[in-house]
């Protein structure tokens, strides 16, 4: 339940914030979200293979977190601005 | 149990704070208690191999490269409230409540029985049960999360190195752009003025003051400028009464007590603050 929580505020914060560190920092909040899901349902079904589970969401997460600071200071660098709406060359 | 109980309501406190704080260091020491909390929650649920990596890899190494990156982009850097798509936020705000009550209804359904409780699994220490399954079932997993960290380490290589473009300015080229500024657009040739010293305080928050009594603009760091935290001098001065009041022993009067500072009023007269002070790197420093 408590997972379910801090998931859906992770969620709301992707969609809420602006700057594009903070949207990341919810990222890793559903991510930890779910981790306690499976660490909790490990206990409950009484086998460690939820913990192991786990384990590989949060190496996941390292790599994750690594590539994606390493695109936001890239963003930042050429365009002075870490918010998420002016990275929209995209769209024209 | 207790634990949880103590530790939900911290990280749902924590985690509401990351979403509504407006500095982005807040929400990462906000997130840093999450995931704290996590890590106690991790050894409530016999997970202590889990606590342990927790802490280190989270708390320890994402929080810090967390920190890390936000120094380089700028502390200040915080959230506009302008909204540039209309209703975004409302919206947003209305699908999250949308997801939560979706996601409480369908947890609401389960029902779960007790928990077995992993002292059987757990029987010959945690580490080795987790070890056990991860080296034996899951050794392919394992050893292609190793070649995603090596990739996640390189492509980070690859995306925060720049290439130097033109070469790089030596003390020379500098002293030249200076003495060719001061000959194009009579730039002042010195070293920037320090900061302003008086009696009662020296910080490097206070402008010095010119001759004719008005603030020094290029005296104050633009990073202090451009976070709104420079002293008013002049406001000081005006405090001279009341700590001659305070000394002589008789009650200050609140109108104009000691913090009658108001720290913005510098900021309209030094518009062009931030202009010079780049390229100086702080010439005069503190």
């Amino acid at each position: 339940m408590l997972s379910a929580i801090l998931f859906a505020i992770g969620a709301a914060g992707v969609m809420i914030r602006r700057n594009a560190i903070v949207v990341f920092m919810c990222v890793e909040l559903m991510l930890n979200a779910s981790n306690l899901a499976l660490v909790s349902f490990a206990r409950q079904n009484g086998n460690l293979e939820g913990q192991v589970a786990a384990f590989f969401v949060m190496v996941v997460a390292a790599a994750e977190v690594v590539v994606g600071l390493a695109i936001i200071m890239t963003i930042f660098r050429t365009r002075r601005s870490a918010s998420v709406d002016d990275a929209s060359l995209l769209k024209y | 149990m207790i634990a949880f109980w103590v530790l939900a309501p911290v990280m749902v406190l924590a985690a509401l704070g990351v979403l509504f704080v407006r500095k982005a260091v807040h929400a990462a020491l906000l997130l840093a208690v999450v995931m704290i909390s996590l890590a106690c929650l991790y050894a409530v649920l016999e997970a202590p191999f889990l606590f342990a990596v927790q802490i280190i890899v989270y708390t320890g190494a994402i929080m810090m490269l967390f920190l890390f990156v936000l120094m380089l982009v700028g502390v200040d850097s915080s959230d506009s409230v302008v909204e540039t798509i209309r209703g975004h936020r409302v919206v947003a705000t209305v699908l999250g409540v949308l997801f939560a009550a979706v996601l409480a209804v369908g947890l609401g359904q389960v029902t779960l029985g007790p928990a077995v409780g992993l002292e059987q699994a757990n029987a010959g220490g945690n580490i080795e049960g987790v070890a056990a399954i991860l080296f034996s079932r899951y050794v392919l997993v394992f050893e292609a999360t190793a070649a995603l960290l090596v990739t996640a380490a390189l492509g980070a290589m690859v995306l925060a190195h720049r290439e130097r473009l033109e070469p790089r300015a030596t003390q020379a080229d500098l002293a030249a752009r200076r003495m060719a500024d001061y000959a194009e657009k009579g730039t002042h040739l010195g070293p920037l003025p320090a900061p302003g010293v008086y009696a009662r305080h020296n910080a490097v928050d206070t402008p010095a003051l010119l001759p004719d009594g008005t603030a020094a603009p290029t005296s104050v760091s633009r990073v202090l400028t451009a976070r709104g935290t420079v002293r008013s001098a002049p406001a000081m001065a005006d405090d001279i009464d009341g700590v001659q009041r305070q000394m002589s022993g008789r009650p200050v009067d609140p109108a104009r007590g000691e913090t009658a500072t108001s720290r913005d009023d510098v900021q309209g007269e030094m518009p062009g603050a931030s202009v010079r002070r780049g390229e100086e790197d702080g010439g005069s420093g503190a």
